[in-house]
């Protein structure tokens, strides 16, 4: 085995032979656990970020496993599976140090942060699969190991919380995976390449290559949330706020976006989905729900299902900047957003959860004053919230900045006109939580108040939003330093736009 | 000791020597059962081997050649379904061991369980017996003999448990079974007028297009649908399965069917395949749809969780029935690898979701699904192994369902069948809500959750089912290696009537 391979396999193993044993471990071993689970953390952050590296400098990982005739499971990572693999292991690190604060003296940890370490190492196979096969066997994995996190508090609205997410993501399962077999007859077995399907294929099959990518992009869509697929996100948030991160910027709605750039980027290629004339199909789909998510999002009053919709609308941002794919500068929008969705988002859901967990503060009505009990939480609220509007110098603002670029290069002010939409109602929804935040008066007492002593809650619960806040901030200010997100994903790029 | 190619007799010889071993002696039969089935599966090792080395073999047992003797052989499928018998054989018994340790040591059930091992293992054995003469007989008449000793041992076995409720299922089996039989035999009768042979490879090279064969073969496969309970002949089923005793449940489940079926597909696809029309292999594929959606539905309503179980093997044996029309038109040896993943891949699964139930209804007694809720505090690695079993069921990679799935998926978008894709989607969907009605009880844990005592043998209930159950469920992984047996086993006939 070469040392790329052991690589790739470490990386696997780093999250999954932790997750093993801490199934196995007595619920009363916590101090074990909490080793185990921030060791795997802290060393697969570490080999991917080598993995970085030694693919910056040109390095190949391939590994193959043939299973029969014309089905092999392929991992191989990329500049793309790279930058989703760093996002997960790093968001996990913290959504991982985060938990075990949130959850300590809780019952069943040992079954949760099993199954969490489970879905960590799917999301890694998710980010390095390099064939279709092989994505939908981790796509599916993924349903599986998330869905005992949501069900964990074992409540009826959790169990009920669990049959609409299996309901909607096996169902996006069943028609991806028709859609990948009916390809599969058509195109044959193949790998992820930035040139797609041999272009004949479009002579004789034009109409039926549509119709797949309908289907691929409704099953996928389920996961990124796509409008009218949404239904599961907003009901799972009835889970523990560690799951909500995860759902949100870790993995389960980040895959589904990864999915959509995979499908469009490395199935079909640019080239034949321009000449199937697909893109403006995505672009609506994107644009609506990026509009709707928004709107729906103005009427919660629920903090956590307010941030929910915001994701279904963030996360098309994504699949926008996508169907602008032969404009490099909107494709670079939508890709770097992955990256910067995903610290924005968990910065919300880490301090929504210590709203709930400090204070128990679960709707927006009751936060009024809140930012003088909870500075450093509000203050990291703050910051994500100015993120998600798109207000410089953060990263939300590199992103929108991308994507406008590139609707002007591209002629397409359809897609400035939702941008400029989206980032009013967005602000119109996040203001004025920030503003009875810090400027309303307290009404009575809060309704379940916990003192954690020295700091305004668990330093565990505090530090990991105050972490992405500033990496909201600073990744947004060194956006052209060598080594940010924007400087990764215009790494990515260069093999799309050759 | 034994020469190499008399290695072939082992896994019929040891096992009914130690049916009437374990039948004489009143103390041990335990022990004289595990060691036959550790034996079983090391010949099947064995014969794999040689099987690599040497190709298919075939041996005339006391040196007396067809049409006249008996023959025994090997090929790519019967050794699948060889080792699949050999590995949940030995789980099953080690199992079986811990049931009853379990319920001997119940005061409230004073000598029953006692008269129950005591039968229990003869019949485990000869049930054994006769699965392995099944898969490896190459004549139909010894056939129709193991298929007798098969629907006896299995009667027997269903009415182990002594409730009225059982017994009457059991009598309902043992008729039915009979039933089947005799249909079967009536088939061999008219073969054996014709052509005048039994033996298989004889009858293949000779069975034409003829009046006399199709009807025969129409007999024989009537008898045997209604043996492996293809919807609309299931009724019979239900109730045998969800009455007896766990492993037995398990051994009904899991294997008993799969060797009536076993035998479908052989006269279907190595004998007479040419001989048959193609309405009537989309007649088979449209019992397999309605099998998969009845029984999926049936699943959906039960109340009880053995019920539930055994409703699901209705519909996970219609999956073997679509890949009738789909192997008659996609043709190749590909679908007979389909079959067989998702024939094994089944059997794992369901052995282990039986022995599951039969774990939680010892600690519980009761299986109703809505008061599950809590069993995972003490019995984890149970509510593990029944999942990881449903995972295979509802067709999610990488397990052996979904290999199954995926080649016959294949084979019908290849060849524009939409219908029965859209028929394998549903009833996936149909498997993902009944596993999960379950798995959602089994893994929530309520707060006033009643506590009760695992019992110090346990493990021995747990772990069988553990492994089965990862093992269906990584199954797709190993795919190379089944595929490879298939791929250089197939009997050289196989390859021509099913490739051309």
């Amino acid at each position: 085995m070469s040392w790329e391979n052991a690589l790739i396999v470490a990386i696997l193993m780093s999250s999954f032979l932790p997750g093993i044993i801490i199934f196995m471990l007595p619920e009363k071993s916590t101090g074990l656990r909490t080793s185990l689970n921030l060791f795997g953390a802290l060393l697969k952050m570490t080999l991917v970020v080598i993995m970085d590296l030694a693919i910056y400098y040109g390095r190949v990982f391939h590994m193959r496993l043939e299973l029969m005739e014309g089905v092999e499971l392929f991992l191989n990572a990329d500049p793309l599976s790279a930058m989703f693999a760093t996002l997960s292991s790093v968001l996990w690190l913290l959504t991982t140090i985060y938990a075990v604060g949130y959850l300590e003296g809780s019952p069943n940890r040992s079954h949760f942060f099993g199954y969490f370490s489970l879905c960590v190492t799917v999301t890694i196979g998710i980010a390095m699969a390099g064939n279709l096969i092989t994505f939908l066997l981790f796509y599916e994995m993924l349903t599986l190991a998330t869905y005992p996190l949501i069900i964990h508090r074992g409540t009826d609205e959790a169990l009920a919380a669990g049959r609409s997410y299996l309901f909607y993501a096996f169902g996006g399962g069943g028609v991806f995976l028709f859609a990948v077999i009916w390809l599969h007859t058509l195109a044959g077995p193949a790998d992820f390449t930035s040139a797609g399907f041999t272009p004949q294929l479009i002579d004789n099959d034009a109409p039926v290559l549509r119709f797949i990518f309908l289907l691929m992009i409704a099953g996928v869509g389920v996961k990124a949330a796509l409008v009218p697929l949404h239904g599961w996100l907003p009901r799972a948030m009835v889970a523990p706020a560690p799951v909500s991160a995860l759902l949100h910027a870790v993995a389960v709605v980040k895959a589904g976006a990864f999915g959509i750039t995979r499908i469009v980027l490395d199935v079909y290629g640019i080239k034949n989905i321009i000449q199937l004339g697909l893109l403006p199909w995505l672009m609506t789909l994107s644009s609506i729900t990026i509009i709707w998510g928004s709107l729906r999002a103005l009427q919660q009053d629920g903090l956590k299902q307010r941030l929910a919709y915001s994701t279904v609308s963030q996360i098309s941002y994504i699949a926008l900047g996508i169907s602008l794919a032969d404009h490099r500068l909107a494709l670079i929008g939508g890709l770097v957003h992955l990256v910067h969705q995903g610290l924005m988002k968990i910065t919300l859901f880490f301090c929504a959860g210590n709203l709930a967990e400090t204070l128990g503060i679960h709707k927006i009505s009751e936060m009024a004053g809140v930012g003088r009990r909870l500075p450093l939480t509000m203050a990291a609220f703050t910051i994500g919230a100015m993120g998600m509007i798109g207000i410089p110098p953060t990263i939300g603002f590199v992103s929108k900045w991308y994507l406008c670029l590139g609707g002007i290069t591209a002629h397409n002010w359809w897609v400035i006109v939702v941008l400029v939409i989206s980032s009013l109602l967005n602000g119109a929804y996040f203001l004025p939580i920030i503003i009875t935040a810090w400027f309303g008066k307290q009404q009575g007492s809060w309704p379940r108040e916990k003192n954690f002593g020295r700091f305004e809650t668990h330093w565990m619960l505090l530090a990991p939003p105050l972490v992405t806040a500033l990496a909201v901030i600073v990744a947004g200010i060194i956006a052209n330093a060598q080594f940010s997100p924007l400087a990764w994903v215009e790494f990515v790029v260069q093999e799309y736009t050759r | 000791m034994v020469s190499a190619e008399s290695w072939i007799a082992v896994p019929v010889v040891v096992p009914l020597a130690a049916a009437l071993l374990s039948f004489l002696v009143r103390r041990g039969s335990l022990f004289i059962s595990l060691a036959a089935a550790i034996i079983n599966v090391l010949a099947a090792a064995i014969l794999v081997n040689q099987f690599f080395v040497s190709g298919p073999a075939q041996y005339a047992v006391g040196g007396w050649d067809p049409p006249l003797g008996i023959s025994l052989r090997t090929d790519g499928p019967a050794l699948i379904m060889l080792v699949l018998t050999g590995l949940t054989g030995v789980a099953i018994s080690l199992y079986a061991w811990g049931y009853f340790s379990f319920r001997i040591d119940q005061p409230a059930r004073a000598g029953r369980p006692e008269k129950q091992e005591r039968f229990f293992w003869p019949l485990w054995m000869l049930q054994l017996t006769g699965l392995n003469g099944l898969f490896l007989s190459g004549d139909i008449f010894n056939i129709y003999v193991t298929l007798e000793l098969i629907g006896v041992s299995a009667a027997g076995l269903a009415a182990l448990s002594g409730k009225s409720a059982s017994i009457t299922a059991a009598l309902r089996y043992l008729l039915v079974s009979l039933l089947g039989s005799m249909s079967y035999l009536l088939g061999v009768v008219f073969l054996y007028k014709t052509y005048g042979v039994l033996d298989l490879g004889l009858l293949q090279k000779m069975a034409g297009p003829t009046p006399g064969v199709i009807a025969a073969l129409a007999v024989m496969s009537v008898g045997l649908l209604l043996k492996t309970a293809i919807f609309p002949m299931h009724f019979w089923l239900p109730p045998a399965h969800a009455n007896a005793l766990a492993p037995v449940s398990a051994i009904l489940s899991g294997l008993v069917v799969k060797g009536s079926f076993f035998l479908l597909f052989r006269l279907w696809f190595d004998i007479f395949s040419p001989a048959l029309p193609h309405t009537a292999f989309s007649l088979m594929g449209a019992l397999g749809a309605g099998a998969i959606l009845w029984g999926g539905i049936q699943a959906l309503r039960q109340q009880r969780l053995k019920l539930l179980i055994a409703y699901s093997t209705i519909s996970q044996l219609g999956y073997l029935l679509i890949a009738f029309p789909l192997a008659f038109t996609g043709g190749n040896s590909q679908t007979w690898s389909a079959v067989l993943f998702m024939a094994s891949g089944h059997a794992c699964a369901k052995i282990a979701m039986f022995m599951s139930a039969g774990t939680i209804m010892l600690h519980l007694g009761h299986d109703r699904i809505r008061e599950l809720a809590g069993i995972r505090a003490y019995l984890p690695v149970t509510a593990f192994a029944y999942a990881a079993a449903g995972v295979n069921l509802m067709g999610l990679p990488p397990s052996g369902g979904f290999i199954g799935k995926w080649m016959m998926l294949i084979a019908s978008l290849s060849t524009h069948q939409w219908l029965w894709a859209l028929v394998l989607l549903a009833g996936s969907f149909l498997a993902v809500a009944y596993v999960f009605r379950v798995v959602e009880q089994l893994f929530v844990i309520p707060p006033d959750a009643p506590f009760i005592e695992r019992h110090p043998r346990a493990g021995l209930l747990e772990w069988p089912a553990l492994i089965l159950a990862l093992i269906s469920l990584l199954m797709g992984l190993i795919a190379p290696y089944p595929l490879r047996l298939l791929d250089t086993g197939m009997a050289p006939q196989v390859v021509q009537v099913i490739g051309g």
